[in-house]
């Protein structure tokens, strides 16, 4: 399991293909891998958003991801798992989130990597502050439930 | 005693600090150390509450050396709506 803070931008290629070859136990034999990659996107909530500063509480946030990762171990059989996520400036097309989970099957990769994610964004402490095109700043003070149908 | 709190976000900016020092001589909740530290009477419904980088209610208890921090509804990953 690891768990990365990124002041910097993040390739999530790379880093899937570092974590598996360098730090994922060879003698794992994993047969799914379940990947959410999540990006900025220039508009929020109807208006063109130029770029944002995502603030954490550092140490709560690594002990917050761990427990999530652990919780979901509770209810799903899978191998390994990484989360890395961007802090400081973020600009559009920029990666925000990377999580990635190996299991011996596809259900326990994809639903316990959704869980992952959805927990993630209701219990990390993560803020967001988006920069507008108008140059208005605001707080993102919400988040909706992942699994509405849009 | 005394104890650290920090505030995050939106909140921080409202209230126009991150950290401060509370110091206490009788026993304290969560909810007392944010009455004492910000002159607001009781916690807004919205707001959470750490004690040692987890999750706690506004009814427990904190200890001499503890560091509480108040915070903002989370909004990790990607975009709202998304």
């Amino acid at each position: 399991m690891a768990i990365k803070i990124c002041h910097d931008a993040i390739n999530p290629w790379q880093e899937l293909q570092d974590y598996q070859n360098h730090a994922l136990n060879p003698d794992v034999q994993f047969g799914a891998t379940g990947i959410f990659i999540g990006t900025m996107r220039d508009m929020n909530d109807n208006a063109a958003v130029q770029r944002m500063t995502l603030e954490h509480y550092p140490g709560m946030t690594e002990n917050q991801l761990a427990k999530i990762i652990n919780d979901a171990r509770e209810r799903w059989a899978f191998l390994d798992a990484l989360i890395v996520h961007r802090v400081g400036d973020v600009i559009p097309n920029d990666t925000i989130v990377l999580v990635a989970v190996w299991a011996t099957h596809r259900g326990d990769a994809c639903d316990a990597c959704r869980f992952i994610v959805e927990a993630l964004k209701s219990t990390a402490p993560f803020w967001k502050k988006e920069v507008l095109s108008t140059g208005q700043t605001r707080w993102v003070e919400r988040n909706t439930d992942g699994y509405r149908k849009s | 005693m005394s104890i650290t709190v920090r505030y995050f976000a939106s909140l921080g900016e409202r209230l126009g600090r991150s950290e401060s020092t509370v110091d206490f001589i009788r026993e304290m909740t969560v909810n007392d150390v944010w009455r004492l530290d910000t002159a607001e009477m009781s916690m807004p419904a919205n707001i959470l509450a750490a004690v040692n980088m987890e999750y706690a209610h506004p009814d427990d208890r904190v200890h001499n050396g503890d560091e509480v921090a108040f915070f903002p509804p989370v909004t990790g990953g990607q975009s709202v709506g998304d």
